[in-house]
């Protein structure tokens, strides 16, 4: 039997140390008439090669958007990364660890979390960050869920440009417990916060770039918060961390985000990690694992998980969150791609992602494609705008239609923007390809116009 | 284990040095245009370390863990089986990790096929057909189902039922998950055999009764004899049963939660379905539910219309729990598992856990106290004698001294209804030699704590550190390398 080492021999041996005659005897708890009388309806098992040939041909019922050009962006997008991530994710030793609840023995990941906090913590311009959340959207509602507890209000103003995922998450949880997301409306491709932020706001939700890759002024929501009480939120896209300056360094209470562009594969949206940066001075109503340095009975430097009287094993329906199990084994992918990248390594990556934009803006201009906010200043994603959704989709289909994964259509969450999309760039991006893109969609748009 | 202390990156850091280098970067052409206001002077100041170094570094901390691949690890109620190396060979593939999650469904329909499937096969081993794989954790199907509990309630314009009952041998997640949910909690007790009691049930079950959550089998390893019997009480007050399916491991093939009453379940993947657990995630934790229920699953779902897969949203669904769809690389992972083992394979797993974990408690109890000292499902919980407690053992000792024998320990202190508890989970993966030679370990530690070995109280000894000082830590924190030093 497959992963079950106990032979008959074996498990002769082990029912007569237990003093029965049949495993069905240590069934007996399971009344009678509640035990199955049939097998499970699932499929008969496999051998190894069996499985790995189904695999393989359900898989190439897939079309990977990484294996070609990929435009695509929307909050996911193709960065690269060095072997060794990969190499390392494999280590045994990471990827079978439980929780390091004994830390004797697991300093090797309480040692890892910790240089990972840092490195968010310096990402973010934060003071402090957690051990990691499930992804971005949740992220955003652990945030806003912290900033109610803390301002003990009822309100959270959300920026349009957050990610639509993150909004829809941060309305499904704050619902629950009788709050409010009021929406502040995109004017030009950036959050327009005039008139909604007051005294029963608990906290102000900017992500930036927005998700129209727009980049946002940061100064405005946080000196509106500050003015009213209210925590200030931001959301980042952590490559851009390389050119643009921290949150934490414009004042921001909460830094959030999701960590799939450092160095997590795509993987059809998750397992990514999210990340939760904040002030020291809020440590106590932090949401999740926090890991801290202190020290063993030589007085040597130990890890160990910290402030755990915040959690749901110690202090239950009075925890911080729910939150147990969360993503601690992509976040070691972040933390290691962080180390592989290094302060130049992040600078080049978000670099070479906006010069490819910027090519990639030229050559989509020179083909008649008009921005969707030609004013708003941008870094390696950028709306464009049709006449109709029904021409996005054709363009799309035209650039698929040529191994180019490319078009994120906006509309399904903005009806605002119909005929709206947008296209991404990364440093994976060849400037031969942005060309061929330009092209293709040059030559799709045309043959519109002629049919 | 690898003793030799290893410094943090940043103090391996030094100027200049690289790992990853991107061509063709230009500074100056690149913030052209972009808002002066908005750029920083320097970027982030992360270590700077060689690809040599970075490895070393790296694959040393590994060494200082234990782990499933190098040590026994019998954490109860955390099912730490054996992670199927197959699994991790065929996600590590391009055509599961390279998909974006705004790809055609044209390009997507192995993947949608493949999450199609498995909530198909999770709805039939629970008996609960409508499923939803977006949860990321246990805790988070947990919430998810109570969101979804909530939004049965307002569709029958019911306000009145805020209460939630639960057992006070649960897992912290129940109580924290439904304060997320505005729910009340209200504790019920477990009786002398370790079981919910019925009775007190029926004191506590009311107009305001929204629901019970149930773990089954329980915390201390045992099946809940009366839960057809449960589940038609809380029915027939008028609320909903919620099953927390951490232990499913130990039923699998033999009974169904649908089956016996339960409305909705969520399963750990990482648990069950033998996802690594990854210091602490990725998990998965798919919630399954009656058709009843099923309209209000969060959005959006995997649908067949045919022959093809898209995704939709459920009737009434309650919305978005999170980004994208699910931790689908963990999908794949548990898909491949449940599909190498098949309906025949999944029974054999619960049986073999049930004996590896009964054969485990005859012989630790011939030398630990085991409350409930019966026939138990895939897991059982020890506690020392009290002439142990006399020598100034405690449980701690125990664990600190089984990590200086090779083992892991056990889950510690949980449940809260056993005193200084030790809760053992041996799975079915493990041999009868590995058995037995933590059931040799557990007598020795006995032994030890009977003659008050002083080897308990210095225990750990093995470690790269020894015991650590948790009140330290929170009395000076040292959260980051910058902000603390």
């Amino acid at each position: 039997m497959p992963y079950i080492q106990n032979s008959d021999a074996d498990r002769a041996q082990m029912l007569a140390r237990i003093g029965v005659t049949s495993i069905e005897e240590l069934f007996a708890p399971i009344p009678k008439a509640l035990q199955l009388d049939r097998p499970l309806a699932i499929d008969p098992g496999r051998t190894e090669e069996e499985l790995k040939t189904h695999l393989a041909e359900l898989g190439a019922q897939n079309v990977p958007a990484a294996s070609g050009p990929c435009f695509l962006g929307g909050g996911t997008y193709d960065h690269g990364w060095p072997a060794l991530v990969d190499h390392l994710m494999q280590r045994s030793e990471f990827l079978t660890a439980y929780t390091p609840y004994q830390p004797e023995c697991s300093q090797g990941t309480l040692q890892w979390i910790y240089e990972f906090q840092s490195m968010i913590a310096e990402l973010c311009g934060c003071e402090i960050a957690n051990a990691s959340m499930y992804d971005g959207a949740s992220a955003c509602a652990e945030a806003a869920l912290m900033a109610l507890s803390q301002t003990r209000r009822r309100k959270v103003v959300v920026s349009r440009g957050l990610h639509p995922d993150a909004r829809l998450t941060m309305e499904t949880y704050l619902k629950h417990v009788d709050a409010e997301v009021v929406e502040a409306p995109l004017r030009d491709g950036r959050t327009d916060w005039s008139g909604l932020v007051d005294g029963d706001t608990a906290a102000v939700f900017v992500q930036q770039p927005n998700f129209f890759g727009v980049i946002e002024d940061l100064d405005t929501p946080q000196a509106l918060a500050a003015e009213h009480g209210a925590l200030s939120v931001a959301s980042v896209y952590p490559v851009a961390m390389g050119l643009l300056r921290s949150p934490g360094a414009a004042g921001y209470d909460i830094v959030v985000g999701d960590g799939q562009s450092l160095g997590v594969p795509m993987g059809y949206g998750g397992p990514s990690f999210g990340f939760f940066a904040a002030r020291q001075a809020s440590v106590r109503k932090l949401p999740g694992r926090l890991v801290g340095i202190s020290k063993d009975r030589e007085g040597r430097r130990a890890y160990t998980l910290t402030f755990q009287t915040r959690e749901q094993h110690i202090r239950r329906e009075k925890a911080t969150s729910n939150i147990c199990t969360n993503n601690a084994l992509i976040a070691l992918r972040g933390a290691i791609h962080m180390a592989a990248l290094g302060p130049q390594g992040l600078e080049e990556v978000a670099c070479v992602s906006r010069q490819r934009t910027l090519e990639l803006v030229k050559a989509m201009e020179e083909a008649g494609f008009e921005r969707a906010f030609p004013d708003a200043p941008y870094l390696n994603e950028v709306a464009f705008r049709l006449s109709d959704d029904e021409a996005v989709e054709r363009l799309r289909g035209a650039l698929r239609a040529e191994g180019i994964r490319a078009v994120v259509p906006v509309s399904c969450w903005y009806p605002e923007l119909a005929g709206v999309f947008t296209l991404a760039c990364t440093e994976r991006v060849q400037p031969d390809q942005v060309l061929r893109l330009a092209e293709v969609a040059a030559n799709a748009v045309a043959q519109e116009v002629s049919r | 284990m690898n003793l030799t202390p290893v410094p943090l990156l940043f103090e391996d850091s030094r100027p200049g040095r690289r790992c990853m280098v991107t061509a063709g970067a230009d500074r100056a052409s690149a913030v052209a245009g972009m808002p002066e206001s908005e750029l920083r002077g320097k970027p982030p100041a992360l270590p700077e370390v060689g690809e040599l170094d970075l490895l070393r570094h790296f694959t040393r901390l590994s060494q200082k863990n234990y782990a499933i691949s190098t040590n026994f690890y019998p954490l109860g109620s955390c099912t730490m089986k054996y992670n199927p190396l197959v699994n991790e060979a065929i996600a590590a593939q391009p055509c599961w990790s390279g998909l974006h999650p705004w790809q055609d469904a044209d390009d997507v329909q192995g993947a949608l096929a493949l999450m199609h499937g498995l909530a198909k096969d999770l709805g039939e081993a629970t008996g609960l057909p409508g499923v939803t794989l977006h949860p990321a954790a246990g805790a988070h199907g947990e919430l998810t189902a109570l969101m979804v509990l909530r939004a049965w309630l307002d569709e029958r314009g019911d306000n009145q039922r805020r209460t939630v009952l639960i057992p006070d041998s649960a897992h912290g997640t129940n109580p924290a998950s439904c304060a997320l949910a505005g729910f009340d909690v209200v504790t019920v007790k477990s009786d002398e055999r370790g079981l919910l009691d019925a009775d007190s049930l029926a004191d506590k079950l009311g107009p305001d009764t929204a629901g019970l959550m149930i773990t089954n089998p329980n915390t201390l390893g045992l099946f809940e004899e009366e839960i057809a019997e449960i589940c038609r009480m809380v029915h027939e007050a008028g609320g909903k049963v919620y099953m927390d399916g951490a232990n499913f491991n130990a039923i699998m093939g033999w009974t169904r939660p649908g089956d016996f009453g339960v409305d909705m379940m969520h399963l750990n993947l990482h648990k069950t379905m033998s996802t690594p657990h990854g210091g602490g995630g990725p998990g998965s934790g798919p919630i399954c539910v009656t058709e009843e229920l099923a309209k209000y699953l969060p959005t959006p779902q995997v649908v067949e219309r045919g022959g093809r897969f898209e995704m939709a949203t459920p009737e009434a669904s309650i919305g978005r729990v999170r980004g994208y769809h699910g931790n689908f690389m963990v999908l794949v992972r548990a898909y491949a598992y449940v599909k190498r083992l098949g309906g025949e394979g999944l029974k054999r797993v619960a049986e073999n856990a049930v004996l590896n974990a009964n054969y485990l408690r005859v012989q630790v109890g011939e030398h630990w106290r085991i409350p409930y000292d019966r026939i138990c499902m895939h897991e059982f919980v020890a506690r020392p004698r009290k002439e142990m407690n006399d020598q100034g053992v405690h449980t701690m000792d125990v664990a600190k001294r089984l990590i200086d024998l090779g083992y892991h320990p056990p889950t510690v202190y949980f449940p809260l209804v056993v005193h200084e508890a030790i809760m053992v989970e041996p799975t079915e993966t493990e041999s009868k030699e590995t058995l037995d030679g933590f059931a040799e370990a557990m007598a020795q530690v006995a032994q030890e704590a009977m003659a008050g070995d002083e080897a308990l109280h210095a225990a750990p000894v093995t470690t790269p550190v020894s015991r650590v000082d948790e009140a330290l830590a929170v009395k000076d924190p040292q959260l980051c390398f910058r902000c603390g030093s």
